[in-house]
């Protein structure tokens, strides 16, 4: 059960607490979208294994979402952020990078 | 003959009688036996029955890895299958009983299996309960069922109570024998909070038993030493009796502690489940000696070598009176020396091994012990209990040179460290040739969320086996655990063990080394589930070659005790024939927990009325005391109907549903969803959420509204009310508040951040009160209510009024085509409003309807309910819901889904009403009947039912469903399932049945 800190409330907490919502920073395809561009933002997602960006929701404590890089193998929190960002922040980024050379996420590097 | 010894039994009580039964035979003990050792005593060396051959078993272990003695304990709301008699402390009136056979345990007709077994290979059951089809569900089905499990599941419910607890630690120690305690002290010395757990209900394993001196005196007063300083520390928890069952992600670690198993009684749990955070864990588990594979190693007086001195030097008891032993190690001669010791005899030592063992075999000689090298057992005589060995070379194919007779077999073929915990989690192992075992692999140790180790193995558990080495690894375990979780390790001086000095084991994986196949279907790997040598060959042969297939295949490890003996000699086995090394091949995956927990320590507190919340609206008490039939939805109980004296449910509908339609009704609708929306952006957040415009609405007014997801699925719905320039309240169904506030927050905060606005549920802030019919006006005038008229208060508007005194908000809204308000009060007046209208109602001969009533009612007006008419693949389209749908706006959630080909669609299934042509009411979830079959053989169907209900207004049967064509179908007579069989026919109708024009609600 893994253990997560809310960058909300500040608050680290037990998996019980949060609520998984997938993956981070989808980017919605509007009423005017073309059926590939539409159907990517319904259906395709990341499943690395590895380093990936996830939303999560502080469900029963301040219900804030938030996002989380977490290595979906070791099961590693690399840390949390805003949910109100387009992309990861970039203190976050450098810190995998020194963890993880070389890693990939999306265009993401 | 197994039996009581004079002397000795260091764990038990001798002043202390226990009175036990077994199969309905009264037996005694001491206070401090083990059920096995208690059966023991009383020479009961069979105890139940293998599952797939029905073979006989005994005891083989002294400990948590043994798979043969299983029995039943407790009785009626106390009994529970499967239970290991080595684990289970001895009390006053314990009755315990053999299982998987019948009619006796002596005597088992399913030991005609055994005499079968060469019909019943490895894959029995895949290759003979395949064809034909027609035999699975009413032959095949009940042969396998009746065949499965072991012991029988408890009829009664659980009299027991249990607990859960939550526990945080730097260092958890799991496993309180020598290693856990050297490591614990480490910890503890260093200031850190420790947590300390053995799964016995004593400290100190099985070191005492194998004996040595710690600082010059016996290791039993260096335990008590470590014991005594770890009891003095504030800083140090000690739990006996408290298992380490499982080690989970980031340091969480499950604790199964047996509180009064060994004493039962009310008013005490009987297990409690530690849910534990530990920065760092250090597995002290031990090691688990390893049987040998020889034909009849199953046969009861077979068991494990340290098992027997355990027996004798534990507890007092022996398994036999001539004890021959087999080995591939040193270790075993111990076993030697501790039968001699207690006045019993060893006919012989077989030593596998060609050059044989170290200086314990040289005492062994001079104690006057015959010791042989290069030999093994050929085969074990005897059926129910041993009474010989066969000899022969182990380098030979099983040609016998010798009988011996015996009652007792010690066999010993190695030890393989407990790693189950440092696997759980993602600790890997290492094969160590050397030992002949898997042990953990220190660099790469399970990870947390750091990413870094929080597990470390010590003592025997990391593959130390001499007491020095033990103790040494043990140190430094608690060391680097205690650093790891923050604190400065504290200096210790190393005590001084002399160790005697060890010649290593030789891998035996089958003995004979040649055995023949007679030989090999005859040696057993997997006691419980009955899985031999020969069965993991065939396995191989037949290309199940991957250990996990080789695994299912076999069953081997896959019974209750999961392989704790079976599982290396298994993959051993499987790798020689495979012709691989074994750390190629590889061990099947070790899952939590180690041994069985009981149900109720999972479920904890969790059960009857604590098993959920129940959420009860403010008129709860009202309803319960007026006949109430209930119904529960989610958490809440919502009324169904209300019973009068000797009137049935479907009566009590049909005058709730009259009494209303004619004269007036009052619902309790405080459940529904009350979602207030603020802010200046308010209008253009619910625009983007509902599919109809919701930012035109003027204050003051209701509209309905519909929710979709991304999809262009309809979620929810209800009536918009906007209360000023900025505030809305959004009414959702009663599932739906939580749900639909979920979502709302999800938009608002992860995609239109910038818009301005509030979401709060008050859902349980007010109660609301339906008041419901052609006299509904009158009804809350004579309660003083003013300004209500048609005029003043039209349809779809609200307004704020008092009512019998209390200030109310009115939503003139229908649900059942009546006229009718809606009455919203804070919580904590609404059974003051409830009383005051059921009061004044009297005298219009008022009713109180459920929710059975309200759903006749919508569905007479073909108001559509989500949950009947959706289920999560419909869209508004289909429910002829496209009024609700604005074409002026650019954007809402669901639009762009809905423009989907398969969405847009003309020939999907759209909302039809149906009449049976005979009036009859159509079955709950029947289909519409299509012409011909699907390519699965199946009937064509063309649509389904959604909503039935039998119509007192209309005195018929009508129903809701989906159907292919829609309306355009209307006047068609279709055929509707039935379970009996014969379809039904129905006319297509318009689903509003009541009311077309819309005459009644709006007046």
């Amino acid at each position: 059960m893994l253990l997560l800190e809310c960058p909300c409330c500040g608050v680290t907490a037990e998996e019980t607490e949060f609520h998984g919502g997938g993956e981070a920073h989808v980017k919605r395809a509007g009423p005017s979208s073309e059926d590939a561009a539409f159907e990517t933002y319904l259906f395709h997602r990341e499943n690395p294994k590895g380093v990936h960006f996830e939303r999560w929701r502080h469900v029963t404590g301040c219900g804030k979402w938030f996002m989380a890089a977490r290595d979906t193998a070791t099961l590693e929190v690399f840390g949390t952020y805003s949910a109100q960002t387009l992309a990861p922040p970039e203190d976050l980024l450098k810190q995998i990078r020194d963890k993880r050379p070389g890693f990939k996420w999306r265009d993401v590097q | 003959m197994s039996s009581r010894l004079a002397k000795g039994g260091r764990k038990i009580d001798r002043s202390q009688k226990v009175s036990f039964t077994f199969n309905g035979r009264q037996m005694s003990g001491y206070a401090g036996d083990t059920l096995a050792s208690a059966l023991l005593a009383n020479d009961q060396m069979l105890v139940g029955r293998s599952f797939k051959y029905h073979r006989p078993r005994g005891i083989v272990a002294s400990g948590a890895e043994e798979p043969n003695a299983l029995v039943g304990l407790g009785e009626g709301g106390r009994f529970e299958p499967n239970q290991r008699a080595t684990t289970t402390e001895l009390f006053d009136g314990l009755s315990a009983t053999s299982q998987n056979h019948w009619p006796s345990l002596e005597f088992d007709v399913g030991a005609i299996n055994s005499k079968l077994s060469r019909f019943f290979p490895a894959g029995f059951y895949y290759k003979t309960f395949m064809g034909p089809r027609a035999f699975w569900k009413h032959v095949y089905e009940p042969i396998i069922r009746k065949s499965a499990g072991l012991g029988k599941a408890p009829t009664e419910k659980d009299a027991d109570t249990y607990e859960h607890l939550y526990a945080f630690a730097d260092v958890l120690v799991i496993g309180g024998g020598i290693a856990g305690l050297t490591a614990a002290v480490a910890a503890g010395r260093a200031g850190a909070r420790v947590l300390l757990m053995e799964q016995t209900a004593h400290w100190g394993g099985r070191a005492p038993v194998d004996g040595g001196d710690v600082d010059g005196a016996p290791v039993a007063a260096h335990i008590d030493a470590l014991v005594g300083e770890l009891s003095g520390m504030a800083n140090v928890t000690m739990r006996l009796r408290c298992m380490g069952a499982g080690v989970y992600d980031h340091g969480y670690v499950l604790g199964y502690e047996r509180l009064t198993d060994h004493a039962p009684q009310s008013g005490v749990p009987r297990h409690r489940l530690w849910r534990i955070r530990a920065a760092q864990v250090v597995t002290a588990t031990g090691a688990i000696e390893r049987p040998l594979a020889f034909a009849g190693n199953d046969i009861p007086g077979v068991m494990l070598a340290a098992a027997v001195r355990d027996y004798i030097v534990d507890l007092g008891v022996s398994p036999g009176d001539r004890v021959a032993i087999v080995t591939n190690n040193d270790d075993a001669y111990r076993t030697a020396f501790a039968v001699k010791d207690a006045g019993l005899e060893v006919p012989i030592i077989l030593d596998a091994r060609s050059a044989g063992g170290g200086d314990l075999a040289i005492r062994a000689r001079e104690m006057g012990i015959r010791v042989e090298h290069n030999r093994a057992v050929a085969h074990v005589s005897g059926g129910k209990r041993v009474t010989g060995v066969a000899i022969c070379a182990q380098a030979g194919g099983g040609a016998v040179i010798e009988e011996i007779a015996c009652d007792a077999v010690a066999m010993s073929g190695g030890w393989s460290p407990v790693v189950h915990l440092w696997s759980h989690c993602g600790g890997k192992l290492v094969w160590d040739d050397t030992k002949a075992m898997f042990r953990p692999d220190g660099s790469r140790a399970p990870t947390s969320h750091d990413g870094k180790p929080f597990v470390t193995c010590a003592g025997s558990a990391n593959g130390a086996l001499s007491l020095s080495e033990v103790l040494d690894d043990a140190r430094s375990a608690g060391h680097s655990a205690v650093q790891a979780a923050g604190y400065d390790p504290v200096e210790q001086a190393a005590p001084s063990v002399e160790d005697v000095a060890e010649i290593p084991l030789a891998p035996v994986w089958v003995m004979p080394a040649g055995a023949t196949e007679k030989l090999r279907s005859k040696s057993w790997l997997d006691y419980q589930n009955d899985v031999k040598v020969s069965d993991i060959q065939l396995a191989a042969q037949e290309g199940f070659e991957s250990v996990e297939h080789a695994k299912r295949y076999t069953t081997l490890g896959m019974a209750t005790d999961q392989g704790k003996l079976s599982n290396i000699n298994g993959l051993a086995v499987l790798s020689n024939a495979l012709n691989e090394a074994i750390p190629q091949v590889g061990t099947t995956t070790f899952r939590p927990p180690y041994t069985p927990i009981s149900l109720g320590s999972i479920a904890g507190g969790a059960r009857d009325a604590a098993f959920q919340p129940l959420r009860r609206t403010p008129l709860h008490a009202w309803h319960e005391e007026h006949g109430v039939k209930w119904e529960p939805v989610g958490h809440w109980r919502r009324p169904y109907c209300y019973l009068q004296a000797g009137e049935s449910a479907h009566d009590a509908v049909i005058r709730e549903v009259n009494g209303t339609r004619n004269r007036v009704g009052l619902l309790d609708a405080s459940t529904l969803g009350k979602l207030i929306v603020k802010g200046p952006d308010a209008g253009k957040f619910l625009d983007l959420l509902y599919t109809n415009m919701m930012s035109t609405l003027k204050p003051g007014r209701c509209r309905y509204g519909l929710m979709c997801d991304e999809n262009g699925f309809l979620m929810d719905d209800g009536v918009v009310a906007r209360i000023d320039e900025n505030t809305f309240l959004c009414h959702t169904t009663t599932g739906g508040a939580d749900r639909i506030q979920a979502h709302m927050e999800e938009w608002l905060q992860t995609e239109w951040w910038d818009l301005k606005a509030h979401v709060v549920n008050v859902t349980e802030q007010y109660a609301q009160i339906g008041v419901v019919g052609p006299q509904a006006r009158q009804l809350l005038e004579v309660l003083g209510t003013p300004g209500i008229d048609a005029e003043t208060l039209p349809f779809m508007t609200w307004v704020d009024r008092t009512v019998a005194g209390i200030p109310a908000r009115l939503y003139r809204i229908s649900f059942s085509g009546e006229l009718s308000y809606e009455l919203a009060v804070p919580a904590g007046q609404g059974m003051a409003l409830w009383q005051s209208l059921v009061e004044a109602g009297r005298a219009f001969d008022a009713v109180t309807y459920g929710t059975e009533a309200l759903h006749v009612m919508r569905a007479e007006k073909g108001f559509i309910m989500i949950g009947d008419e959706t289920d999560g693949t419909v869209i508004p389209q289909d429910l002829n819901l496209d009024w609700a749908i604005s074409k002026k706006k650019e954007d809402f959630l669901g639009k762009r889904g809905q423009l989907r080909s398969h969405l847009a669609d003309p020939n999907r299934w759209k909302l039809v009403g149906l009449e049976t042509v005979d009036g009859s009411v159509i079955e709950d979830g029947a289909y519409v009947l299509a012409d011909g079959q699907n390519d699965k053989d199946q009937r064509n169907m063309q649509g389904r039912i959604t909503s039935t209900y039998y119509s007192p207004t209309l005195g018929r049967g009508i129903a809701m469903g989906l159907l292919k064509g829609g309306m355009t179908r209307m006047g068609d007579i279709v055929q509707v399932t039935r379970i009996s069989g014969n379809a039904v026919a129905a006319k297509v109708v318009d689903p509003v049945f009541y009311d077309k024009a819309g005459d009644k609600q709006n007046v």
